[in-house]
This record gives C-alpha cells, structure tokens and sequence, in this order.
C-alpha cells in the first residue's frame, strides 16, 4: 500500500469511468450513438421481464428404436436383392433379430451387415425350429451417436419452428444428455409454443388397404402387414380437433416429409389447405409411388393421423401434393411453419415449467428497487451516524461496489434475475463489513494509545486476514450454488460473488485511498469515537 | 458513537451449558415439527407439481376460486392468498396441485379454462406459472443436498487449512447449528422448502462463517500476544473484542434483508424469511457455539496450545 497516492487515486478514476461507461446505456436511453454500441445494456432474466423457461426431455431411446426400424426397411430390400433368403425380421429395441431360412447364407448375411451398417454388431446364432435365428444389435457407440444426433436436431428443429424468420431472441440449447433448455423471453402465449414444441410433426405417404375387411381388422384381425388408424375431425361444440373414422392402411412408409422441399397454405373455396412440394428426389420417388398405385388412395398421413386419402389418379404428379382436414387458417399457418421445420427425431415432453408474466414481472422489478433503497438508505444512515466522516467514506466505498457489480453485469453479458437483485440487496449489507472491521480497530487500536495515522494503518492491514478469509468462505458458498442452481437462482450467485470481489477493491483500496487523501489534505477524520488524535 | 462498550468483558464460556442447551432446544423443537410432519415440506421445485399464481380483475376469495375448479373436478388443489407487503389483495392467489399421473400441461390448461369461465375471459390474468416433472424435483432435491453438505466440506476443509482443525469443527458446528434451526423455523411456520431456500441455505453457510472467522482471526492474533494465559480465557477476551463488530454487521446485513422481507415481494418472500432467521441465528452461534465446540475439542483432545494458523 504504499504506491504514490496520486497514483492510487488515478487507478481508482480510470475504473470509476470505465464502470459509469459500460453502466450507462442500462440507466438512459438518451446516449450518443458510440457510447450505445461499445456498451450493452444489462440483459434481464425471465423473471424480470417476463416470458417462459421449458426443460424439455428428448426420448432419445425412440430415435434409437426408430433407426433400428428403418434399418431393418432397408436391411429387407437388400437382401432381396441379394438372394438372401430369410423368414422373419424382426425390430426389437437396440436388436435386430433375422431367421434365415438356408443357414449356410449367415456368412452372407453378416458379410452384408457390416458392410452397409457397421454400427450393426452381431450378438448371436442359434437355431430356431430348424432355421437359423441371426440377433445383431446397435453398438454402444452408434445408440449414443444416435441420441446425441437427436438431440442436436431437436434442437434446430424446435428453433426453426419457434422462429421461423431467425428474429426472436430466443435461447435453445441442449443440456446435459437428453434435454434441451428453452427460454422465450417475452412470449405471451405459452401453451401455443409449447404445442409447437411437442409435434412430432412425422409426415408420412402410405397405401390405404382396401383389398380387406377394415370391420374384420376392428374386430382384432388385422392382417400383418396393415394397420388401424384415424382421421381426424373438429368437434363443433368444442372446437379441439378428435379421433374421427377409423381406416386400415398398409404399414409400409413409402415416403415421408424428408424429402419436402416446400409448404405453404392455399386456399380452395375460402378452405384453407396446405400444399407441398418435394424436392427433386423425392418427386421422382413420389411418381414412382403414383405409377404404382394408380386407383389406390393414398393416406396422408401426420402423426399418426390420417390428414386426407385421394385416389391416385394419375402417373406423374411433379412432386406436388395437397393435404386437406378441415384446417382453420391458424391450424394451416403452423402445420406449414412444422412442416418447413422438419419432423422432431425423437418426441419431446417438457418436465419443467417456469413462465411469468410481463406484469408480475415489472411488480418484482419495482419491489426490487423499493426494498433495495430502502434497505441502502438504512445502511448509509446507519455508518454515517456510526462511524462519522469514516462513515461517509465507507458510504462512498459502497456506492462504488454496487456500481462495479453492474458494469461486471454488463460487461459479462450476465443476466439480472430478482434474486441477483437480492444479491445486490445483501451485497450491500455485507460489502460494510469490511469496513466495519477495519473502523472497529482503528478504534481499538486508539483507545490502545495508537495516534490516528498509526491507527489507520494499523486497522488497515490487520483487518485484512479476516476480510480476506471471510469473503472468501463467501465466495465457497455462493460458487457451489452457481453450480447448482438454475436460471434465475444463478443470478443471485453472479452478483454475490461479483459483489464480494469488488468488495476487497472498495472497501480495502478505495476506501483507503480515501482516507489517506483525507489525511494528506491534515483534514480531520473521526471514526465517531472521541480521542485525542 | 459506541453501541458496545469497549471494556466489556462477559464471560460468555461461564454459561456455555445454558447457551448451547438453549440452542438444542430450539433445535429440538424444529426436529419434533420435522419429524410430526413426516421431514420437511417441500414446494413444487423438489416434490414436483404445478403452481399458478394468478390475480383476478375484481377482488374474490379463495373459497370462490376453489369452488370454480371444483365445478370442473379439480379438486386435489390447494388456493391461498398471494401476500404482497404481508397483506392479501384479494386479487391474487396461488393454485398448487400435485400431478399425479396426468399430464401436467392438461393439468394448466384445465385451470385456466375453469377460472376463465367463472371470471371471465380477460377477467383474470395468469402472472407464473412453475410446473416441475416429478423427475426435476428429484434431480434437484439430490443436487440441492449436495450442494450443501458440500459447501460445508469446503469450508471445513478450507479453515482447517487457514486455521486448525478443531477451529473448523467449531465454524462448520455452528452452521450445522444454522442450518437445523432455520429448517426447524420453516417447519415450525408452515413454509415450503423450495430451490430459493436452498440458496438461501448456502448464503447462510457462506454469510454465517465469517463472524466466526472474524473471532478465531482474533484468537490466533491474542494467541501469539499473550502466551501465557489459558486457551479459555483468551477465546473470551476474542469473543468480546469483536462483539461490536459483530453485532454491527450482522445488524446491516439484517436491515437489508429485512428490507427485501417487507419490500422485496411475494416472490422473494420466503427467501427473506430463511436468510433473517440464518442471520440471526449464524450470529447467536458465532458466539455461542463455535468456540466452546472449538474449546471442548482442544480440552478433550488436545494437548498443545500452540499458536494457530500458519499466515500472518
């Protein structure tokens, strides 16, 4: 402490500027151009202006189902096409189970296998009335990749649908293994963005099966290789769209909304629809359905529910297609926003809700500030009446350390939460013990017959071991909560450290500092007890 | 202005029993509460469950709020008034339901549609809604414990390297101390542990520590200047050396806190109320508790009285 006072003194301006500087803009608007954009505003959490925190959950576990499905698709056609004959093909979670008909073709099968799914390791061979059963699973390394993929596409898809145009302010991001973080400052209608979220939004083109009964599949004889599924219709009394008719359509997916290339609501007769268009591959593989089934209807079908069945009438339909349901045009609008977007990989449910609204969070802001002024005034009025001129020192200290926790904020492009503001709150009743402990020895020590200088030093470096110990237990504390806690929780440990920090500057240095100055100028100094100095 | 005089000299070591049988007392209390309840209470964020908070145009009562969700057979609900500055507007109020089996986004939506059709459309504004998943409460009633338990590793571990190891026994009894008391007084008054809570427990732990420090720095310092006399006597001439001091900012950090208690809103509320009752009770055991448990540890066990602490 012993550096040139005038020295001290221009350090403790060069930060006092800087502070006002990035500080600035949070507390007026009217600031020339340059000084706005070198220095951000302090951005506030959810809680302060409102809008929602979702924690969705991925089920990772159906994309890795779903895949082991598709491949088992592929895997039928090929060995096809290979002349490897087999009876059954079966998906089973991770596994993969083929009965081979001819059992010396395993060599074949296996060969081909890891040829064209490497992630596809066999697990074992044994015979089953006479066949040979084949059982291959994921590896380990592919189901993870395969989750994480999930994951990742999850993401990009729930940010395409949440804002289509890239405007929004919106922070999605993937947590841990399988959840994915969603904050939507601002937004009003919740629910709306949380349906948004949830559509598995899987479009799917499969053949209606006329060729049997739908009244015998009802009854529980559906035939292997179709299945029941339903239209959907809006109830007119509630107007929530419900399970309409049911119908029998052949299970096999023979194209889906991967290859969609465009979507866009139309209107026939003031009903709106939503037309789509396929990219060029997937136009050609949608002839090549067309040519195949002329006369048949084709099932369009979203999640599960069949949307339309038209009749293919014609060869070559150029990749386009139009699906009706009695939309309204805000059930049309979003479709074509989903379908833009893509299908999610895996469902999603949200296991954690946090949503206020803009009023309760103005109310928390104002309550705030009224308890943080409050709480101040008291505190100012307290050391001022306590300790004298060293009160008012001490006062100045803190004025600081509450302006460097809000250029840090800004700075740091933290978040300001209500409990950060608590932070602030308590930061500033805890920022006076320094100097508490500090004025409390220079008192001991003059009653102990020290004079005033020797006194000042002397509370001044032996204050310091516990300051520094106290603030740092503090510190413990507050960076296991910031580990712990979640959004707006880790603001209240953003602005207690911060706070604690800045601390050992304002209440040691700049205080210090201060009262050097004080001495230099022979002005009088109490710590508001009477001795002869 | 002196609070404290500086001559003071009590000898708070005397009436260690009858201070240390207070606290367990109080203590004691809380554990009955904790144990009469079946453990803690715990809000949605650790038991999982939906919370509304919600304020009608026009005042209304509870009881019309419960009867309205009643009407459409939600029943397992709890409705109490949202205080605002410790009085009921009559506007707003809170709505919490477990979840059960159901889905919990049903669960919100079929509130709102009861209240709207009993307020009005417009006539009632839904101001937050918290829904955690029975799996998240689990999740962060493991990390919240933790975070705790080990933050009172660090600052044991961390003062046992500062100081002594019975001096960190002493601090981390004393929040341990803390810790009990301000989860018995959330017992005792009905309040709900929720993740706030558990912050506050940490500024508690973090906060309560330093008047401890504060004292066992005065311990290591009178250690080294008076040799001869008895460990006793010197952890009480200590006590009462930084009483002021300690009295003084315990009383800063408690305005302000009380401040956000009165002030600070519905929201914050309860975290006031668990750091008021931490503060207070971390200065009592400063005191009180950390260095007779300090004391005892060195008559029970130690030999030496040699200097503590290792830095200047």
């Amino acid at each position: 402490m012993k550096i040139d006072i005038r020295w001290r003194g221009l350090a403790i301006l060069v930060v006092l500027v800087l502070c006002l500087f990035f500080v600035g803009p949070s507390l007026m608007d009217d600031l020339p151009e340059f000084w706005k954009k070198n220095a951000r505003k302090i951005s506030l959490g959810l809680d302060l202006r409102g809008g929602a925190h979702l924690l969705l959950q991925v089920k990772v576990e159906e994309a890795v189902r779903n895949s082991v499905v598709q491949i088992s698709g592929d895997l039928k056609d090929l060995l096809v096409k290979e002349k490897v004959r087999f009876a059954k093909m079966e998906a089973k979670e991770r596994d993969l189970e083929i009965v081979l008909l001819k059992p010396e073709q395993e060599g074949d099968l296996i060969n081909l296998v890891s040829k064209q799914y490497p992630g596809l390791k066999r697990v074992s061979s044994g015979t089953e009335d006479g066949k040979l059963k084949v059982r291959f699973q994921l590896s380990q390394e592919e189901a993870d990749r395969i989750k994480e993929n999930a994951v990742r596409q999850a993401v990009e898809t729930i940010r395409n649908r949440l804002d289509p145009e890239g405007v929004k302010e919106h922070d999605i991001v993937a947590q841990g293994e399988d959840r994915i973080l969603v904050q939507l400052p601002g937004v009003e209608d919740v629910e709306h963005a949380k349906e948004m979220i949830k559509r598995v939004a899987l479009l799917e083109f499969k053949i209606v099966d006329r060729e049997h009964s739908l009244e015998e599949a009802l009854r529980g004889n559906v035939p292997a290789d179709s299945e029941i599924l339903y239209t959907s219709k809006v109830d007119p009394q509630t107007r929530r769209r419900v399970r309409g008719e049911p119908i029998l359509v052949k299970k096999q997916t023979l194209l889906t909304g991967d290859m969609l290339d465009q979507a866009r609501v139309e209107f026939e007769y003031n009903m709106p629809k939503v037309g789509i268009s396929f990219d060029s591959r997937g136009a050609k593989l949608f002839d090549q359905v067309a040519e195949a089934n002329v006369g048949k209807e084709l099932a369009i079908i979203l999640d599960n529910t069949v949307y339309s069945h038209p009749v293919i009438k014609q060869r070559h339909y150029g990749g386009r297609a139009v699906i009706e349901g009695n939309f309204t045009p805000e059930e049309a609008r979003d479709l074509v926003v989903v379908l833009k977007a893509g299908s999610l990989p895996a469902p999603v449910e949200v296991e954690e809700e946090r949503t206020v609204g803009p009023s309760l969070g103005r109310d928390s802001i104002q309550a705030g500030i009224t308890a943080g002024v409050i709480g101040a005034l008291a505190v100012v009025f307290f050391m001022a009446f306590y300790y004298g001129t060293a009160g008012l020192v001490a006062n100045l200290a803190l004025a600081f350390n509450v302006l460097i926790v809000l250029a840090a904020l800004a700075v740091l492009r933290a978040t300001l939460t209500l409990p950060g503001i608590a932070g602030i709150i308590l930061g500033v009743g805890m920022a006076v013990d320094a100097n508490v402990l500090i004025f409390e020895r220079i008192r001991e020590e003059m009653r102990a017959g020290k004079p005033f200088r020797l006194a000042v030093d002397a509370g001044f470096s032996r204050a310091f071991s516990a300051i520094f110990d106290s603030n740092l237990t503090t510190l413990i504390a507050a960076a296991l909560l910031f580990q712990f806690g979640t959004g707006p929780l880790r603001g209240f440990a953003v602005t207690l450290c911060i706070g604690l920090v800045a601390n050992l500057f304002t209440a040691v240095w700049v205080s210090r500092t201060i009262i050097d100055y004080l001495l230099g100028r022979r002005r009088v100094i109490g710590v508001g007890i009477r001795m002869a100095g | 202005m002196e609070l404290i005089r500086s001559d003071l000299n009590i000898d708070f070591l005397k009436r260690k029993w009858f201070f240390m049988g207070l606290s367990g007392l109080l203590i004691l209390v809380g554990v009955v509460s904790l144990v009469a309840k079946g453990g803690p209470d715990f809000g949605i964020d650790f038991a999982g469950g939906l919370l509304l908070e919600i304020r009608t145009q026009k005042p209304a009562s509870t009881g019309e709020v419960r009867q309205a969700l009643a009407e459409k057979g939600l029943g397992n609900v709890v409705v109490q008034n949202a205080w605002e500055l410790g009085k009921a507007s009559g506007q707003d109020f809170l709505v919490r339901m477990d979840l059960g089996e159901g889905k919990p986004e049903e669960f919100s939506r079929l509130v709102q549609n009861a209240l709207e059709e009993r307020f009005g459309k417009g006539g009632l504004e839904i101001r937050r809604v918290e829904m955690v998943g029975p799996k998240v409460g689990k999740e962060l009633q493991r990390k919240g414990t933790w975070a705790v338990v080990l933050a009172l590793i660090a600052i044991l571990v961390y003062l046992a390297w500062r100081f002594e190891f019975k001096y960190s026994l002493g601090a981390v009894a004393a929040l341990f101390h803390d810790v009990m008391i301000t989860l018995g007084a959330f017992s005792v008054t009905g309040r709900e542990i929720d993740l706030p809570i558990v912050a506050a427990f940490l500024t508690i732990v973090g906060y309560s520590v330093n008047d401890t420090i504060v004292i066992f720095d005065r311990v290591r310092e009178n250690l080294r200047k008076y040799r001869r006399t008895p460990l006793a006597e010197i952890i009480n001439r200590s006590v009462n050396e930084t009483l002021s001091r300690t009295i003084l900012t315990a009383g800063t950090v408690f305005v302000t806190d009380l401040a956000l208690f009165l002030f600070g809103g519905g929201v914050i509320h309860d975290f006031a109320f668990a750091l008021l009752v931490g503060i207070v009770a971390g200065t009592y055991s400063t005191v009180f508790i950390a260095s007779p448990v300090a004391l005892a540890w060195e008559q029970r066990f130690g030999s030496r009285r040699a200097p503590a602490g290792r830095l200047a």
